[in-house]
């Protein structure tokens, strides 16, 4: 099972997809945008691979879920950074895990709230499946189907790695 | 014997110790305190964006319940529940029904049909939002915008993260609050935020009709000679000067006020040379303050006003989150008795 | 029981007379209304109280009550009131003046003592009101309300105006040989403040009475007193200072007796710390220093008296903001109660606690409070550790707001008979 969630080999993966998404679709100067925590760290690398020399954006999406009335605030919220101006620029989006979809409506919802961008592209590292949302990655390293006791949580960003726990251990 | 908790905490905290209600500064630790700062950051990086509105709030009612018209404080708190994208209720009870007799109660028993999520309140007694807060709704929050001479516990937030801004922290800090100490609840609050926070000098600067009895107990030194106390400050905080201070046998004239404790270029010059200026505002120039002294660069004052903004959407938001999750608790706590 | 020639035999439990030590109940014989016999003279009777681990204590007396009526019947009636009062171990309560309309007349004097005879459970003892409609600035007609039955005159809470009235209300009293009762506050230096000016008050910005709004109105009341010969009864102390400057007055031999509020025994201004309006009342409760220097002057008889200063309210009344709320604790039933968690913390002994709510007040209006032979059966029979529980239910008062709410007090009354009748009993 590890095996399969070898960190390098799912980024060289996602790399790729982007690389040829990218090429397909004639974007030349896309922005990198991560979502907290994962998804940053994965922007970081990803941004370096692809050759963009613009710094990279931060999302918090804290103020923006849909579960607030449930949970409330995530006492630790941290300021969004989007050091680019989002109007008219080509957006890659990127998260360590997407299930329900939410997360993803939320950082969209956000995303345009700094100004309308001409189009997002979604990259995921692992997709779960578990959709509650009609919101799917463009790219994404691995699918997996976890059974209902396991999870899954790439933590980092030193050394960056892939934590699996099977909460039956 | 004490009759009662004297910590305001079990109002406006939750089990957990979240906020649920925003009273007073009394009772909140350091962490929370830090928290409500942090939080705040975020929110003025909302107020930065091309669209400056979040969907926190959305779908949910909050009445601005001003019993004393501040049109200032009234609109900063408009404007940061708009941005939260609440829907947004002002009523200037000054002029109406408590005016014509009606109890404090009964304004309530009226405005709670109106199914609000959250009153922000303005009175003219200390202690007002504490007894709205006792007597309200369950998952109504109650946010004080200013009641009597107790706390302004928002202003003292915002003063805080303006000198974060500026200073990076509070350690080692020598701060003077100069004027009309007796009668200022953002004072109070003020000194006690600051105290918490870890300032190492707090300095009430005022002659003695303008310091309430045992000032020091607040947590604060006294000098009632100004040159002496600007000496080594790094914050300087003028308080507003009411006219009718003169009526009451207080002070003398605007003018000698003026000349003793009024800042001017020349007092400051006497603290650090970073020194900044603040004012809760609305400024009397000639009063309090030379204009020199509050348009020039130690002045601060513009930045409290946008902070004003991020200050109220994070306690707002706070304190929606804290009703939120003492509501869940119920619930879980109420579905565990039913099993 | 009415005050017939039926008999009652009291036995059990112990005895204070009204001065002195408790003793063992010799036993008690109630006949026609007075104390027939006591001891070898307490025979055999028609009935039996066993009063085993009980004190029987002659019937307390209050100095300073609000019954409300006359009034608009909302924050209590002399029925209500004086019911709470037996309840509380009181038989006998001097009616403040501050009524509606204000007891500044013999009318006014004459409707108190009607409805008393005919409705109250205890007696009442009308206090008239010195100055006209207590507005502390004409004289009131003093020697009608004598004739009346006022036992005493003063300007209830209310100060009067200024020095030279309150040495004309004096003087003029002191005419009739009336005693003038006076709250002491400087209301100049009182301002709109309504909590005691100190670290509290501070803190939470409430608007202050200083300390020396007290004891500039008791040096002055002292001086004038002492000038005039009238006899002077300063009510509601909340000062160390006061104290002090009242010992000195009676060693100069000024005829001055004094008392104190049973709340300013026992709370502080740290009661007002969760802006419990409960806890506004007047004068203030003030620092530790003060109730320690309050609790000693009883200890050491200079203050006279305790008294319950009774003031029931509406909820209305107290249901707002500290500022807006109206002062005063409904206090009558946890008096005792209160007193005796003071004997139980060591602070005061149990007998001079009953002195100073039975003979101590008696004797400020020229009576008597004694269980002895020939004397009226005015008597309180009531457990020290049993505990009872104040709370909206168990009071009777029509105020609710009550010191201690829904917490066990000592002191639970089982008896109390006004002329030998049974003015409450926990017998129903």
């Amino acid at each position: 099972m590890t095996a399969l969630l070898e960190i390098d080999q799912l980024l060289g993966e996602l790399e790729n997809g982007l690389r040829q998404l990218l090429e397909d679709r004639g974007v030349a100067h896309p922005a990198l945008i991560g979502i907290r925590t994962g998804g940053v760290w994965l922007a970081d690398i990803l941004g370096k691979r692809l050759g963009i020399d613009e710094p990279f954006g931060e999302l918090d999406i804290s103020f923006y879920r849909d579960d607030f009335s449930r949970i409330g605030l995530n006492p630790k919220v941290k300021p969004s950074s989007l050091p680019f101006d989002t109007e008219g620029r080509d957006i890659i989006l990127i998260d360590d895990v997407i299930m329900s979809g939410r997360t993803i409506r939320a950082a969209m919802n956000e995303i345009f709230d700094y100004g309308r961008p001409a189009s997002i592209i979604l990259a995921t590292l692992i997709d779960l499946g578990a959709r509650e949302l009609p919101i799917q990655p463009d790219v994404t390293g691995r699918t997996l189907a976890l059974s209902s006791d396991q999870r899954v949580k790439l933590r980092g960003p030193e050394p960056l790695h892939i934590e699996l726990q099977s909460s039956g251990q | 014997m004490t009759a009662n908790d004297p910590s305001p905490n079990h109002l406006q905290l939750t089990r957990d110790g979240q906020l649920r209600h925003f009273l007073t500064l009394d009772g909140l630790d350091r962490e929370l305190l830090t928290d409500i700062l942090d939080t705040a950051d975020s929110f003025i990086e909302v107020g930065e964006r091309r669209i400056k509105k979040v969907p926190l709030l959305r779908g949910r009612t909050v009445v601005n319940l001003f019993f004393e018209s501040s049109t200032r404080t009234r609109s900063t708190f408009e404007l940061a529940a708009k941005r939260l994208s609440a829907d947004v209720l002002n009523l200037d009870i000054s002029t109406s029904s408590t005016s014509k007799g009606e109890s404090l109660s009964d304004t309530l028993l009226n405005l709670e049909a109106m199914a609000s999520d959250m009153f922000v309140v303005r009175h003219s007694q200390s202690g007002a939002q504490h007894f709205i807060a006792e007597s309200v709704t369950p998952g109504v929050a109650i946010i004080n915008a200013g009641d009597g001479r107790h706390a302004h516990p928002t202003q003292a937030m915002l003063d805080m993260l303006t000198i974060r801004q500026h200073k990076g922290g509070f350690e080692g800090l020598k701060v003077a609050i100069v004027g009309d100490i007796l009668h200022s609840r953002v004072a109070r609050s003020q000194i006690r935020a600051l105290n918490e926070l870890g300032a190492a000098e707090v300095r009430a600067i005022a002659p003695a009709t303008l310091l309430p009895t045992d000032v020091e107990s607040l947590g604060c030194t006294v000098e009632y000679d100004m040159a002496r106390g600007m000496k080594d400050l790094d914050v300087v905080m003028m308080l507003r000067l009411q006219k009718e201070r003169m009526e009451g046998a207080l002070l003398p004239s605007e003018r000698e006020f003026y000349r003793l404790y009024g800042l001017n270029q020349e007092k400051l010059a006497l603290a650090k040379p970073d020194c900044i200026v603040m004012h809760p505002g609305p400024i009397n120039r000639g009063v309090e303050i030379e204009s020199a002294v509050a348009d020039g660069p130690q002045s601060v004052i513009l930045n409290q006003v946008t902070n004003g903004i991020a200050i109220r959407m994070a306690v707002m938001s706070m304190a929606m989150s804290g009703q939120t999750a003492e509501r869940q608790q119920k619930l879980s706590d109420t579905g565990e008795a039913a099993q | 029981m009415n005050a017939t020639e039926q008999t009652l035999r009291i036995t059990g439990g112990r005895l204070f007379d009204g001065q002195g030590e408790l003793r063992d109940n010799p036993g008690l014989l109630i006949r026609g209304g007075l104390v027939a016999g006591v001891g070898d003279a307490a025979a055999r009777a028609d009935s039996e109280y066993d009063a085993t681990g009980c004190v029987v204590a002659p019937g307390f007396v209050d100095l300073c009550c609000n019954l409300r009526e006359p009034g608009n019947g909302q924050k209590g009636n002399i029925a209500s009131e004086t019911r709470a009062a037996a309840h509380g171990g009181f038989t006998t309560v001097c009616a403040s003046p501050e009524t509606s309309p204000v007891n500044d007349s013999s009318a006014v004097t004459h409707l108190i003592r009607e409805a008393a005879s005919s409705r109250g459970a205890v007696r009442v003892l009308p206090i008239g009101a010195i100055t006209r409609g207590l507005q502390g600035e004409l004289l009131s007609d003093m020697a009608g309300l004598k004739a009346a039955g006022c036992v005493a005159v003063g300007n209830g809470s209310r100060g009067v105006i200024n020095a030279r009235t309150l040495r004309r209300c004096m003087a003029y009293a002191q005419t009739f040989g009336l005693t003038v009762m006076f709250s002491p506050e400087n209301q100049a230096l009182a301002a709109d403040g309504y909590a005691h000016d100190g670290q509290v008050a501070t803190r939470l910005g409430l608007l202050g009475i200083p300390e020396v709004a007290e004891t500039a109105a008791v040096m002055e009341m002292l001086l004038l007193a002492e000038e005039t010969g009238v006899r002077l009864h300063l009510s509601q102390l909340s000062c160390a200072r006061s104290v002090e400057m009242l010992a000195q007055a009676r060693q100069r031999g000024i005829a001055v007796t004094a008392d104190v509020a049973m709340h300013q025994l026992v709370f502080t201004d740290q009661a007002l710390a969760g802006f419990d309006s409960r806890f506004h009342v007047r004068p203030p409760l003030r620092s530790e220093t003060d109730r320690r220097a309050l609790v000693a002057g009883v200890r050491e008889g200079v203050i006279d008296a305790i008294v319950s200063q009774h003031q029931p309210h509406d909820s209305a009344a107290k249901q707002a903001p500290l500022a807006a709320s109206e002062p005063g604790l409904s206090s009558i039933e946890s008096v005792l109660s209160l007193g005796l968690e003071l004997v139980q913390r060591g602070e005061l002994d149990l007998s001079r606690l009953l002195e100073a709510l039975s003979s101590g007040p008696a004797s400020v209006v020229e009576r008597r409070a004694a269980i002895a032979e020939g004397m009226p059966a005015d008597l309180c029979v009531f457990e020290c550790e049993g505990q009872w529980l104040p709370s909206a239910q168990t009071l009777l008062s029509e105020g609710r707001h009550g010191p201690v709410l829904d917490r066990s007090l000592p002191g639970r009354m089982k008896l109390t008979l006004v002329a030998g009748g049974v003015a409450w009993s926990d017998a129903g």
